[in-house]
């Protein structure tokens, strides 16, 4: 289960990323943040960022144009 | 963080559509565990003008712009109106404002980030903000026309700011 949930539907490119990098920012590492998003460009960003900044990306699940992030705090 | 983090961008255009990518990329990139300076020179001042309802898109000389109207029934969306409307009627008076005013309705329908939103965003992720001291004295600016938070200085700081890091870029 997460321990913070970010919606971030409706929004388009960056603000999924800084409201992620934002949220992320307030948390303990260890803590799970789910982020959802309709921006279908999310997909690749939300990996890239996550490779770049040692977050660990646990999952990406899609349902009908909304997708799901599970990010783990480094 | 270390030296190659740095990231710098030189912001040269005053209109409403290119005051996007500089604080775009500057955002992103501080989330990206950058450090991030934007030089802003020339017509790239406005987008640190405290006051930016000024600021305007134009099709005039920009046939690479579409143009769709963001409401109105799906057929009347569908259509790029960029290579139907003879360009030179861009002249007429107010047609700025018009395309701004539809920009901006486009822009929220899709979700995007508000011009001031975003660099206030920069600004809390805290991305340098340098305005170029000689096009502001030279386009007879007055300090105080900017926002809070924004350095004075030349090209020489901009080099001294570049001297590291692996993304420079020139927008």
């Amino acid at each position: 289960m997460a321990d913070e949930t970010l919606d971030a539907s409706g929004l388009n490119c960056p603000l999924p990323i800084l409201k992620t990098k934002k949220a992320l920012s307030k948390m303990d590492a260890g803590k799970i943040l789910d982020v959802i998003s309709t921006d279908a460009g999310s997909v690749k960003d939300i990996e890239a960022f996550c490779n770049q900044t040692g977050n660990k990306l646990i999952s990406t699940v899609e349902d009908g144009g909304k997708y799901v992030f599970t990010i783990e705090r480094v | 963080m270390s030296d190659n983090n740095k990231m710098t961008i030189i912001a040269t255009k005053g209109t409403f559509d290119w005051a996007f990518p500089p604080f775009i990329i500057a955002s992103t990139g501080v989330a990206m565990d950058k450090e991030v300076t934007i030089f802003f020179t020339f017509y790239g001042l406005n987008l640190l003008l405290k006051d930016t309802s000024k600021l305007r898109v134009t099709p005039l000389g920009n046939p690479g712009m579409p143009m769709k109207m963001p409401f109105g029934p799906k057929w009347l969306q569908a259509i790029d109106f960029s290579p139907k409307i003879p360009n030179i009627l861009w002249n007429i008076p107010f047609a700025e404002t018009l395309v701004t005013f539809l920009m901006k309705k486009t822009m929220a329908k899709h979700g995007v980030a508000k011009l001031e939103d975003l660099r206030s965003m920069c600004q809390e992720f805290d991305v340098k903000f340098i305005a170029c001291e000689m096009t502001v004295e030279l386009f007879g600016y007055d300090k105080s026309d900017f926002i809070d938070g924004v350095e004075f200085a030349g090209a020489a700081t901009y080099f001294e700011e570049a001297s590291s890091g692996d993304h420079h870029l020139y927008m």
